[in-house]
């Protein structure tokens, strides 16, 4: 085969989808930082107003309000919960199902059912579980929260945070369940020779021999906590009690589009995303130090 | 699936682990209790719509015959009219499909097969896009789609951020990578244009990426919520989530069984996907989707 043959029909058929980067992810990113530099307002079609550079101004403004820093704080919150969470349980689950066990498609299947549903649609279900005389609170009595979960300040978040675990656990143990298949059998077979527990081997073999999808997980389920709009929303009811469970899509959406503030909702974006790459880089050195 | 396709054999259903005589009770009772975790707010989800008061009791967990009625799919019907909505979430569904299956499946087979200027950028652009938080483009993007070029309410704006959708087009890379080079070199030396070899040859061959992708591709529009929830105000263009969601937070109060209906709406919208996805589940394994984190 001729290995430099050039072959620049591949241009013609990747065009589409090149423009299609350009279109909808490059000059977005770009517009979103120019828009936060900027005093800019909706507008008609067509219509030209002045759209002054202004500096950091939205930056100084988003960062002086107290609902968009407690939005940060929240997320916080929910990635504490979340993120170890979901690695946990999503290794845990894959671990179990990665053996000849009776009715594993079953399983595997009922593992993703979450993952592939609404959760427009599977909020309802939750806010009639979670509701202060809901089922959840029925099998608990006296033990319930009062105020009941979602209208609780102290366990808004922490609810949403165990929501998503739950909703997204399916895709994760999907990546796990592909990675385990990469750990060679003969280290637990060695283990086993060894005298290791099961417990020992999964700490010693199953563990190290999956990092890098702990570390695709962990990316991920940050990504989807910065993400996080529709739960607070429609489960909270717009991010209550008191703001305690907004997240700063929610804000940007509220800023943005309710009261038009494009520009502050703009920096609220490029603030996430630089807090998106600040705990992802510091997880990232965090395990090169472990490894 | 072919034996010539290494990625496409479903090692979900290959054993690992010991190799121990006696069945293994700890996983299965662990298994067993995240599949109740799992699948019981389906369960109960199908219960509460069929509710005709709502019962949130323990005894209310099981259906009873004097409180069973589909006057909540009556009462959901009546204010958001499920028949538009599921009309509308399936043009936007389908547009992204067409869209994903014809310039994503172009895309896939030339990043994997071809050699041109520009292959390394955009393969470097589609996996930098998966770690940009889609929410961040919500603001440009409204800016652009519905203000500057007028796209609200209009199915056209719904479908153009999703238009290709890149996991799918970076599952298709992988199978067409998986084929066997010959196979290539002897239909170009009888002559056989590109898009021919792609239309006859490699298509053929690669129909379990096309079934996983669909399925991958079909839950993303299906389920979005936030960004139809902005292009759309009129009830008429809403697509299901979207008017499911606003029934919930402003309209459901004033319904005489307001779980009951919303529990309802919830069935509808999650149907469609559920069913798909149980159908065509042996095309969604780790093999398939699971590749990137191989190596």
């Amino acid at each position: 085969m001729s290995a430099h043959r050039r072959q620049p029909i591949g241009m013609l058929l990747s065009a589409p989808y090149a423009v299609f980067i350009a279109a909808v992810f490059a000059y977005p990113l770009g517009l979103a930082v120019w828009i936060s530099f900027h005093k800019y307002i909706f507008t008609a079609p067509g219509v030209d107003v002045p759209r002054p550079f202004v500096g950091i101004d939205n930056y100084t403004t988003v960062l002086s309000d107290p609902a968009v820093r407690r939005s940060f704080l929240n997320i916080l919150v929910f990635l504490v919960i979340n993120v170890p969470l979901t690695v946990g349980l999503a290794l845990l689950l894959a671990t179990a199902l990665n053996a000849a066990v009776p009715f594993r498609t079953f399983f595997r299947v009922s593992f993703y059912v979450p993952y592939v549903t609404a959760s427009v649609a599977v909020v309802g279900v939750w806010l009639f579980l979670f509701s202060s005389d809901g089922l959840v609170n029925q099998v608990l009595g006296s033990a319930a929260p009062n105020p009941s979960w979602l209208i609780n300040e102290h366990w808004a978040m922490p609810s949403i945070a165990i929501y998503v675990t739950w909703k997204q656990l399916g895709f994760f143990i999907l990546l796990y369940l592909a990675a385990l298949q990469n750990v060679p059998k003969e280290l637990y077979e060695s283990a086993a020779v060894d005298g290791a527990t099961k417990w020992r081997s999964f700490r010693s073999v199953t563990v190290p021999g999956v990092r890098p999808a702990t570390t695709l997980v962990t990316l991920l389920a940050i990504i989807t906590g910065a993400n996080l709009f529709t739960e607070p929303y429609l489960l909270t009811n717009g991010g209550g009690p008191s703001g305690k469970s907004a997240s700063p899509v929610l804000l940007m959406y509220q800023r943005g589009i309710e009261q038009g503030h494009p520009d502050t909702a703009a920096a609220i974006g490029v603030l996430l995303v630089i807090g998106v790459l600040i705990i992802a880089g510091g997880q990232r050195l965090l395990e090169r130090r472990q490894a | 699936m072919t034996s010539t396709l290494p990625v496409g054999v479903s090692t979900d259903d290959r054993a690992g682990g010991g190799t121990r005589k006696r069945r293994p009770w700890g996983r299965i009772v662990g298994l067993s209790l995240g599949a109740i975790a799992f699948l019981f707010p389906f369960y109960y989800m199908i219960v509460g719509s069929l509710q005709q008061r709502s019962d949130t009791s323990l005894g209310g967990a099981f259906p009873k015959p004097g409180n069973v009625s589909l006057n909540n799919y009556h009462e959901i019907n009546a204010a958001i009219n499920l028949g538009r909505s599921l009309l509308n979430s399936a043009i936007f569904t389908a547009g992204v499909l067409v869209g994903t299956l014809v310039f994503g499946v172009l895309a896939g087979y030339a990043l994997a097969r071809l050699r041109y200027r520009g292959r390394g950028t955009l393969f470097a652009a589609m996996l930098l896009l998966q770690v940009i938080p889609f929410q961040l483009l919500v603001i440009p993007l409204y800016v652009q789609i519905v203000r500057s070029y007028g796209l609200a309410d209009s199915y056209l704006g719904m479908i153009l951020p999703f238009a290709i959708n890149s996991v799918a087009v970076f599952v298709f890379r992988q199978f067409f990578l998986q084929l066997p080079d010959e196979l290539f070199e002897a239909a170009r030396i009888d002559g056989a244009s590109e898009l021919r070899v792609l239309r006859s040859i490699a298509l053929p061959l690669v129909r379990p990426a096309l079934l996983t992708a669909t399925l991958l591709t079909f839950i993303g529009p299906w389920n979005e919520f936030l960004w139809p929830f902005l292009v759309t105000k009129q009830a008429g263009k809403q697509p299901l989530a979207v008017a499911l969601a606003n029934y919930i937070s402003t309209v459901a109060a004033a319904a005489t069984n307001p779980y009951g209906a919303i529990l309802a709406g919830a069935c509808v919208l999650a149907g469609p996907a559920v069913l798909l996805f149980l159908a065509f589940q042996r095309y969604f394994v780790s093999s398939d989707l699971g590749s990137g984190v191989k190596g």
